[in-house]
């Protein structure tokens, strides 16, 4: 980061950068022709819709056990016990040390400016574009963020995996790269598939002695987990190398039912992932990254009738890494209680998910607030520094 | 678990038993496009099989005579080997005939994509299916080196240019072609008191294979249950000795191969001396025969319509076949004007590359596609997917082709792959995917049901939503 003063001057002095300035020899630093920046950022959607009173349940806020029924475990029922308000889920209980590090914490009542239709899709959409409508919009915020900077090459940014991303789509170039891996179905889409099926005997029977339909998921799981972890191992290769950005995708987050069993999976597949990434990073990677794990949106606030969520509006944001600020809860929270909830079912959103990870991005690199709030994300106000990042 | 319950289940759709665009297109073509509206008319899907051939022009793939340069080039390289064998030569000769039958496969790996385009941006999908049944029925590949690729080059000379016309006509294009006769074993088999033979002396025995003839028999024509024994087929492989080929210059007929004396095939003498025309008139009486009307009527009534076809359908259509003399129009004419084809209810499981086919053409995959991807491109995404769903690309395991029945295809191996293709692929040749909603209505058309139309709006993943439309029963059968 010593170099980033020149930089941000010379970000401020030219307002929005585009591509075509970001490659010209004249403009572009020597000392960032190696690299445009030294820190890591790693962007991981979590697709589905994580229910993020469940991965940090506020068990201080006394309408969380009414609300929450038999899914409110709190400190007492196995969650570790973060703030003395605050409990992480038990089977993020492998993270503890990281937590105790200070490289992982969460930022509560999150969202994107989406609202009210809790479509995926449409969610995902705008999550990843960064916009607050995605008429006339083709590339991620991510894209926009390398557009942005000087010295970005073919290398810098990867997106990992097989899902589109639309996150890191658009003019800039980004690498891809996936696994070889075996098919992982998300429970989720093995219980649709299921549903999808369900009219035609002969390929239900077939589906189901292929073991991909949800009663047999979990063992699928077990059988089939390695796919996160290389995605993660690939990551980290790279970015212990010249790439200082990489996304991906995690699914599995979508817990209409049987949440307990579902969260499980998708959690242990989290932590196997940020632990894999931590692992296997070289030399002292690790300590200049930011792992930011964000989600279309949250679920609601009560359980619902087949000891699930369902889709809801106001969520949690994960960080982990060595760059960042850990230990710690950050957002505003807005309470639970009568009249606390939006629409008298989801978590109200305190805060936007963009603005932090327009601060993160803005510590990391040292990119102009200017070209954050009008390139990257079109219009957002920013707001104070969270102080997300050491 | 989800909120299923919730949701009301339809009937696929209302029993009308009449030509029905959506139907038409699914059933007898590759399913529904974007892009490209149904037909209109019975008449129109007729009129689309003898048309400007517009997709061969658009998405060209090499004719058998073209095809055959290949196979000389190899052939070269091997005489050079043989002629010095042990030398530098030799070793050079070899490494270029890797190098030639590499670019053969890669060669076919690109008539793949070429097939797959023709499929999802046809405008007369009905061709292109009646294109890949008769290349079905007359199911022909290569034995050894380069002409093993050769299987759409010969779909392309000898099946394409006549599934309009008449029986007899594309019998002999398809059993006399180079293809057929390397398959069948026909090139090297000769009279046992041919001119051939008899100079070769005893010492090196020569005579009949039987596989052609059999096959022509059994497959091509009458079917297994016509009225043929083995002495019919006996007499035809006689009457076939003489049919062969060479690289260089194509279908060849050697009367000296060719077994001296008449032929007695199912009761009428062919020829006493060799000529390739008694071949003709002999194919062209086993087309005329009523087995192979029969025969004919059963397998298109299987293919486009169930396992267990309405047998009035198949009376319809063999009678149609002969009234017509043969002539393949009006049985395809009989086909679509008969009640029974457009019962509503989907049936037939989708093959692989069926499956493969109309899933690119409800995602509009772009012309440029399979421009400039590498042949391990097309073999991770393609050719590997299918052999594990059941169906390596041109690889048929018999001449019978491939099998009908659904149960064959419906197995857990199969769908399983067919769920790694759906969720994984089309995000590869999409970009971007439509979206899932959209995509449940246009794929399937009035087929959507609630069941689909939930999971596309509920999957987690664009990816994941788009490969539940295509698992979709509405999508897997036709």
């Amino acid at each position: 980061m010593s170099s980033s003063l020149s930089r941000r001057d010379f970000l401020a002095r030219t307002g929005v950068i585009g591509c075509s300035l970001a490659a010209s020899p004249l403009l572009t630093p020597v000392s960032f022709a190696a690299a445009p920046w030294d820190t890591r950022l790693v962007v991981i959607i979590l697709r589905g819709g994580m229910d993020g009173l469940d991965v940090v349940q506020p068990y201080g806020d006394p309408a969380f056990n009414t609300l929450r029924g038999s899914l409110a475990l709190g400190p007492e029922g196995g969650a570790y016990d973060l703030d003395g308000y605050f409990a992480m889920h038990p089977s993020l209980g492998p993270l503890i040390p990281m937590w105790e590090a200070g490289q992982l914490s969460f930022v509560h009542a999150v969202s994107t400016p989406y609202r009210d239709k809790r479509s995926h899709f449409d969610g995902q959409d705008l999550l990843e574009a960064g916009t607050t409508s995605m008429a006339g919009v083709r590339d991620g915020w991510l894209n926009r963020m390398l557009q942005a900077v000087p010295g970005v090459t073919s290398q810098t940014a990867y997106a990992v995996g097989r899902s589109d991303m639309l996150l890191l789509q658009g003019p800039a170039e980004v690498a891809n790269w996936s696994p070889d891996a075996d098919l992982s179905l998300s429970p989720q889409a093995a219980r649709l598939l299921e549903i999808v099926t369900e009219s035609d005997p002969a390929l239900h029977a077939a589906l189901a002695e292929a073991q991909i339909l949800s009663e047999v998921t979990d063992d699928i799981q077990k059988r089939r987990k390695g796919s996160h972890v290389q995605i993660a191992e690939f990551a980290a290769a790279r970015l212990s190398d010249e790439a200082r950005i990489a996304a991906f995708s995690l699914n599995g987050w979508d817990t209409h039912g049987g949440q307990p069993r579902f969260m499980n999976t998708a959690l242990t597949r989290l932590a196997e992932t940020l632990l894999t990434l931590r692992g296997k990073m070289r030399g002292n990677t690790w300590r200049k990254t930011a792992v930011v794990a964000m989600t279309e949106f949250g679920r609601t606030a009560r359980q619902n009738g087949t000891l699930g969520t369902d889709h809801g509006t106001g969520g949690l944001m994960i960080l982990a890494g060595g760059a960042i600020k850990g230990g710690r809860v950050f957002g505003q929270w807005p309470g639970l209680g009568d009249g606390d909830l939006y629409q008298d079912r989801d978590l109200m959103p305190t805060g936007d998910v963009r603005a932090h990870a327009a601060w993160v991005m803005q510590s990391l690199t040292g990119l102009d607030r200017n070209v954050l709030e009008s390139a990257v994300f079109p219009g957002l106000d920013m707001g104070n520094d969270p102080g997300l990042i050491l | 678990m989800l909120s299923w319950d919730r949701v009301q289940k339809v009937p696929w759709c209302v029993d009308v038993r009449d030509f029905d665009p959506q139907l038409a297109e699914i059933r007898f073509g590759f399913g529904l496009s974007p892009v490209h509206g149904p037909p209109e008319s019975i008449g129109q899907m007729l009129e689309g099989l003898s048309g400007p051939d517009v997709m061969q022009s658009a998405f060209p793939i090499e004719s058998f005579a073209k095809f055959r340069s290949r196979m000389v080039a190899a052939q070269d390289q091997n005489e050079i080997r043989r002629r010095n064998r042990g030398t530098e030569l030799a070793a050079a000769a070899r490494k270029q005939r890797n190098v030639l039958n590499k670019e053969a496969r890669i060669a076919m790996f690109g008539w793949l994509g070429q097939t797959m385009l023709r499929r999802t941006h046809t405008q007369t999908a009905f061709r292109e299916r009646i294109v890949a049944f008769w290349a079905d029925h007359f199911t022909a590949r290569g034995k050894r080196g380069v002409i093993r690729r050769g299987t759409s080059p010969y779909i392309e000379d000898a099946i394409r240019p006549f599934v309009a016309g008449r029986f007899e006509d594309l019998l002999q294009s398809a059993v006399m072609h180079p293809l057929m006769l390397d398959y069948l074993d026909q090139t090297r088999a000769m009279g046992p008191t041919s001119a051939r033979a008899i100079k070769r002396g005893p010492k090196k025995p020569a005579g009949l294979n039987e596989n052609l003839a059999r096959e022509v028999l059994e497959l091509h024509t009458l079917g297994v249950d016509g009225s043929y024994t083995q002495e019919d087929v006996t007499q035809l492989a006689e009457l076939f000795t003489g049919l062969t080929f060479d690289a260089r210059n194509g279908f060849k007929f050697r009367k000296d191969f060719a077994e001296p004396g008449a032929e007695n095939v199912l009761g009428v003498a062919y020829g006493e001396q060799p000529n390739v025309k008694w071949v003709r008139g002999a194919l062209s009486d086993l087309a005329a025969h009523p087995a192979t009307a029969r025969h004919l009527a059963w397998k298109l009534a299987v293919h486009f319509v169930s396992d267990t076809p309405d047998p009035e359908l198949i009376d319809a259509l063999e009678a149609a076949y002969v009234e017509s003399d043969g002539a393949l129009t009006p049985v395809y004419e009989a086909l679509l004007g008969h009640p029974a084809v457009w019962q509503p209810t989907l049936s037939n499981f989708k093959l692989p590359i069926d499956f493969v086919s109309s899933a690119l053409r409800a995602l509009a995959i772009p012309k440029e596609s399979f421009a400039e991807r590498e042949e391990k491109w097309i073999g991770r995404f393609f050719s590997q997917p299918l052999t594990r769903m059941g169906q390596t690309w041109e690889r048929p395991v018999g001449p019978d082709g491939w099998a009908e029945e659904d149960f064959k295809w419906i197995t857990p191996q199969g769908v399983a792959a067919r769920v790694s293709w759906a969720m994984a692929v089309p995000v590869r040749v999409k970009d971007p995917l439509p979206d899932p909603r959209d995509f449940a209505e246009t794929a399937l058309g009035r087929f959507a049901d609630d069941a689909v139309r939930f999971a596309a709006a509920s999957a987690e993943s664009r990816p994941e939503a788009v490969g539940l439309v295509l698992m979709s029963p509405a999508f897997q059968r036709k």
